[in-house]
């Protein structure tokens, strides 16, 4: 019944997210005082497993883990027997034979958590950090957690979500759609056609050509980056092209819905997706998302280790 | 159903069904009553004591006890809650579900706590929520103010005010709430599927 692993936002379920949301409150009671450490997840070992660049998600994975007293080993490609050819199923039985209890990765291929989970024994949780284009669920996580603490609803039920930009690209696109249709949002892809997947069949949102459309009606406007370590060919114009059709820029930030606030995952294009000014406006929580990831992921961890009934 | 008075052994899904009341809601009022007069003999007077609730359980009968004591004194004490899910010694064991964030805003160094839950069992939660006062500073002293004492302890831990001393079986459950106190069992409900 309860999931070992969190691969993706779908494996967790509704449920499951309101659990974590609801913990992540008390996580963020523990990341507020003088000392912020608990002994929770003492004797555990969390390792993250890197195959990809990143800054945010693999320090807030492991300041998370170490919040809760769990013991981290950090794995980074480029030091290691990668290098020498080791394949990914040796690297992780490797590390596996060392005695963990939950991986945290990420990778460029989609599909690579499965994949892990097959692999190690029954008992270490796999946790996807972003795998490819396909998902990233503790940043869909942490983006749910603040929007309900910082919309003034403080729920995402019936809330109107557009989310813009790179959505072909983008695993964040993804798994936010996933969650944020589950807490009750109504979803807005808007991003040219060159920059949606191939297909949209299953997906729970309405899709929209043109920023300018919808900007009065929203709740949250959440900017995605522009990929182009990802972009095998032009598939806009020009940057600025898509900045004058697309960008959130201050004359169209100045036209969102009262109380709409500004979300992006980091790390922000700045003058691309968004104008400068515009991110540090009060209405753009996007430093409030990168604090909200180490609690979030607190209680990702927690509800995955301590969660769950170890077999004697 | 407080989480943390489940039997132990496998965790079970079930009802509480009394079997029979012992106290009724003003044996209770007396209680807290009694205990606030207590409190107030043992600290001589209210200078420095906190009361903290042990969640979920002890929190209304914290702000119980608040009442009684502004009455007595006519002090406002400090109310703050305690929730011990992540400093429990059975996580891994045992489903432990945080339940409410703690609130404790100051630092308890050099002050007075009187810890309060619903039930003392085997002093599990206790142990647990000493621990977690650590945290928040260096008490001066730290107390225990209790509804039911249960028995069966597992730690050398003792109350020092109590509702009721309540003998009981292990497999017996302790019921405190509003309209009084209950003893009673788990009856195990069929799960579907």
């Amino acid at each position: 019944m309860s999931t070992t692993h969190l691969r993706s936002i779908a494996e967790l379920g509704r449920e499951g997210i309101v659990e974590v949301l609801r913990v992540t409150d008390s996580m963020v009671e523990v990341s507020g005082r003088e000392i912020p450490k608990v002994p929770a997840l003492r004797g555990r070992t969390v390792v993250s497993l890197f195959y990809e660049d990143s800054t945010r998600t693999r320090l807030s994975f492991e300041t998370a883990a170490k919040r809760l007293s769990a013991d981290t080993m950090t794995f980074s490609v480029g030091s290691s027997s990668v290098k020498k050819g080791e394949s990914l199923r040796d690297t992780v039985l490797t590390i596996e034979a060392m005695g963990i209890d939950a991986v945290v990765v990420r990778h460029s291929s989609s599909g690579v958590p499965w994949q892990l989970s097959q692999w190690l024994r029954p008992g270490v949780s796999v946790i996807n950090a972003g795998d490819g284009w396909h998902e990233h669920p503790t940043q869909a996580l942490l983006d749910a957690y603040t929007i309900s603490k910082e919309h003034k609803a403080g729920t995402l039920e019936g809330l109107r979500v557009a989310i813009v930009g790179d959505i072909k690209h983008s695993r964040v696109a993804r798994s936010d759609v996933a969650c944020f249709t589950m807490l009750g949002a109504e979803v807005t892809l808007v991003a040219p056609p060159t920059l949606l997947p191939p297909s949209l069949e299953g997906w729970p949102v309405r899709v929209s050509h043109d920023l300018d459309e919808v900007l009065h009606d929203l709740d949250v406007c959440y900017l995605l980056r522009m990929q182009n370590e990802r972009m095998s060919e032009a598939l806009v114009p020009s940057m600025r092209e898509y900045t004058s059709l697309y960008g959130l820029t201050a004359r169209r930030a100045d036209r969102l819905g009262e109380g709409c606030i500004v979300m992006h995952p980091g790390p922000m294009n700045r003058g691309v997706e968004i104008a400068p000014e515009v991110a540090d406006l009060p209405n753009a929580v996007i430093t409030q998302q990168v604090a909200n990831g180490v609690a979030v992921r607190m209680a990702v961890l927690f509800h995955l280790l301590a969660g769950e009934v170890a077999d004697a | 159903m407080a989480a943390r008075e489940r039997p132990m052994g496998a965790p079970r899904r079930g009802t509480f069904v009394p079997r029979a009341q012992v106290m009724d809601g003003e044996d209770v009022r007396r209680a807290v009553w009694r205990m606030a007069h207590e409190i107030v003999e043992a600290e001589k007077g209210l200078g420095g004591v906190v009361l903290v609730g042990l969640q979920t359980g002890g929190v209304p009968l914290a702000d119980k006890l608040a009442a009684a004591l502004r009455e007595i004194e006519g002090v406002d004490v400090p109310v703050g809650s305690l929730d011990v899910a992540f400093y429990r010694d059975d996580i891994g064991i045992r489903p432990v579900i945080p339940e409410a964030p703690s609130d404790i805003p100051w630092d308890l160094t050099g002050r007075s706590v009187v810890l309060v839950d619903d039930v003392l069992f085997t002093g599990r939660t206790v142990r647990a929520a000493l621990n977690a006062l650590a945290d928040h500073g260096r008490a001066r002293a730290v107390r225990l103010a209790v509804m039911v004492d249960r028995g069966h302890r597992e730690l050398p831990i003792r109350p020092d005010f109590v509702g009721k001393n309540l003998p009981t079986r292990l497999d017996e459950l302790v019921d405190v709430s509003e309209s009084g106190v209950a003893i009673g069992e788990l009856v195990a409900v069929e799960e579907a599927g």
